[in-house]
């Protein structure tokens, strides 16, 4: 199973990552905001997640890391 | 070693840059230090060294500023248009606090002006040519093996307060050919390795030139470091020659040309029991401030013999805090003072007459 | 097993650009480049004046930072005074298309040995988005408010294009960074930059179409779908120079 880790307090909630993902897993928080006040993304079912980075690969902010 | 050679001044200071270990060139062609580019082009390949033709001057000082990013003796030469061009990556050199060597061999402006030799670029030169607050070592020679020894000096400086140095000559001293002792081979060493930009080999934290400092604060503290450090290159390298100061009454100030010039004058005028001496800087920035004001106690007068509308003038009132008269003898647009125009100027001066 | 991570040729200094700048992208593709080549410990970057001013802070590498357009100049400069070392200059479409034209042109017609990251977003970033040189025909910004007028303003200047006259450049590509896919192609091209450097092949410039979500006034996403729409129709993708081929 893959795993994402995000430094949370890196993300500016762009939503770019949201975007990319190919399974629609990923979503800003809607409850949450960062030290920085934006709104961080979260993984909304990890078991999906096929490791496949294209959240890390349109990341402006190195946020995510994907293992496998 | 001591062998004396017959050389153009440019070609002379050309040589010296690369005995003291100059090996990047960077110019552009202009009227009247272009012999400083075709010397380069024609010794650096043999040497191993870079000789590169830059598209503009701007280029060729932006060349220099990577070369001195890396620690390195680096040098452009131009003339006044040129170096106004230039006058932003100067600043830019200052400002991250790298050691680089400009020659100016100044030609009548402002504008296009003309081609022949002027002193109107003291200004520029010395109140530091860019924008900003900051100053670069200013040398001014007056003869073609001055031309050799300030450059090799121009280096030292350069290298150790880590600033811009310019070598302020004019046309008549790059094209003019004297004997001359070249210096020794002797590259300037300096160790950069506490900041240069040379590659981390995977050793260190990253090296930074910058002179972006977006904090005021940072950027004061900088400015104000770097005014210290000013303060020593005024206490240790001011340079200057006397000239039959002993029992003058009169001090001639003059640089470069001029100064030879005045020479002359002097002695014509001691035949007619004036008595004149001079004080000829050698370094306009840092100016000779407290050689002139101890001057000022014995003279009766100063004058100024220049080819500008009187730039320097301003620098002699200054040192000397107006206590004496100052005048002026000048010529502008490349024409020369001749001798018996200095020395109406000493006979003036002598009988306490205004400046004309 | 981690198969996505940080670069190490970044810093840990998190990045100011904007939310959804794709400068944060395109930087982590120079030092993924850097990374896989094994070459940050010879590597100097040059930093330009624009957004990726602070460029220095990012990169791990030696840099520099030159003055607005003068990056190739200085660059030179380096490459010159160390032919081993790996020299980058990274430059937006302000300081490489417009101020630093000349240097720009020149550098690549002598074929210098370096790689060049040309970042063209149509926009002047730093200074609050005023008309770059790359602006598109009716695109407004702050100093074209009524869109960009060909008549009174000219035309784009297409730097690929351009550059693509010259005898002397090794390899020109232009890329985006819009969807994945595009920058899993310009992670490949700016590698391929680098690399043509460490074999000594000369002169490389990769041109990035790139968004700038703030002064153009959309959401990040929105933007990224604009170069699709906009930028990549008027500026095509694609290689316009590579001597090997």
């Amino acid at each position: 199973m893959a795993k994402l880790t995000f430094q949370e307090e890196e993300c500016k909630g762009c939503g770019l990552c949201v975007h990319a993902c190919p399974k629609g897993l990923l979503s800003l928080s809607v409850q949450r905001l960062n030290k920085k006040g934006h709104t961080p993304v979260e993984l909304t079912k990890p078991e999906d997640c096929t490791g496949c980075a294209s959240c890390a690969t349109m990341c402006p902010d190195c946020v995510i890391t994907v293992e496998k | 070693m001591s062998e004396k050679v017959l050389m153009k001044g440019n070609e002379a200071m050309a040589e010296a840059a690369i005995r003291c270990g100059c090996r990047h060139y960077f110019g552009y062609p202009i009227t009247p230090q272009t012999e400083v580019a075709a010397y380069m082009a024609k010794r650096m390949p043999k040497i191993g060294g870079v000789f590169l033709q830059a598209e503009s001057e701007i280029a060729a000082i932006n060349m220099v500023y990577g070369v001195a990013s890396t620690g390195k003796s680096a040098m452009t030469s131009s003339s006044s248009p040129g170096i106004a061009l230039k006058c932003e990556g100067i600043s830019y050199l200052a400002g991250a606090d790298l050691p680089a060597v400009i020659v100016n061999v100044p030609r009548g402006g402002p504008g296009l002006g003309g081609i022949q030799p002027s002193q109107s670029d003291y200004f520029l030169a010395t109140r530091g040519p860019g924008h900003g607050d900051f100053h670069v070592v200013v040398l001014s020679p007056a003869s073609v093996q001055e031309m050799a020894d300030l450059t090799v000096k121009a280096f030292e400086l350069a290298h150790r307060y880590r600033m811009p140095a310019m070598i302020l000559a004019d046309g008549t001293m790059g094209q003019m050919m004297e004997p001359v002792v070249l210096p020794e081979g002797k590259p300037i060493e300096v160790d950069a390795s506490d900041w240069a930009a040379v590659g981390t080999e995977g050793k260190r934290k990253h090296h930074v030139i910058s002179s972006l400092y977006l904090q005021p604060e940072v950027l004061e503290k900088y400015n104000f470091e770097r005014y210290e450090r000013y303060e020593k290159v005024k206490e240790n390298e001011t340079a200057w020659e006397e000239y039959q100061m002993e029992d003058a009454e009169i001090c001639v100030v003059a640089h470069g040309i001029t100064a030879r010039i005045a020479r002359n004058a002097i002695v014509m005028a001691r035949a007619e029991g004036i008595k004149v001496g001079m004080i000829r800087p050698i370094t306009l920035w840092p100016f000779p401030e407290k050689a002139l004001a101890a001057a000022a106690d014995k003279v009766n007068s100063f004058v100024c013999v220049e080819m500008n509308m009187g730039q320097m003038k301003e620098d002699v009132e200054l040192a000397i805090r107006c206590r004496k008269p100052v005048s002026l003898c000048r010529r502008v647009g490349g024409m020369i003072p001749t001798s018996e125009e200095v020395l109406e100027q000493l006979r003036a001066a002598a009988k306490g007459g205004e400046q004309k | 097993m981690i198969v996505f991570e940080k670069p190490k040729a970044l810093t840990d200094v998190p990045l100011h650009y904007c939310p959804g700048c794709t400068h944060g992208i395109i930087h982590r593709l120079v030092a993924q480049a850097i990374d896989n080549l094994g070459i940050e410990g010879r590597t100097i970057g040059i930093a330009p004046v624009g957004c990726a001013v602070m460029a220095y802070d990012y990169f791990a590498c030696d840099m520099i930072e030159a003055a607005h357009g003068r990056a190739p100049a200085v660059a030179t400069g380096v490459k010159r005074a160390m032919p081993e070392s790996i020299v980058f200059s990274y430059q937006g479409d302000g300081d490489l298309a417009s101020i630093g034209l000349c240097e720009t042109v020149s550098t690549a017609a002598r074929g210098e040995n370096i790689t060049v990251i040309f970042v063209n977003n149509a926009i002047y970033g730093m200074t609050g988005g005023q008309m770059a040189p790359t602006s598109l025909p009716g695109q407004v910004t702050q100093t074209s408010p009524y869109g960009r007028d060909v008549a009174t303003q000219g035309y784009p200047i297409k730097i690929c294009e351009l550059l693509a006259t010259l005898e002397a450049p090794a390899y020109l590509e232009r890329v985006a960074v819009n969807n994945v896919k595009n920058v899993n192609r310009a992670k490949k091209a700016i590698e391929k930059a680098f690399r043509n450097q460490v074999e000594g092949k000369g002169f490389s410039l990769v041109e990035v179409v790139s968004a700038c979500p703030t002064n153009w006034g959309m959401e990040p996403q929105q933007a990224l779908d604009w170069v699709q729409d906009k930028m990549i129709p008027y500026y095509p993708l694609g290689v316009y120079r590579d001597k090997e081929v």
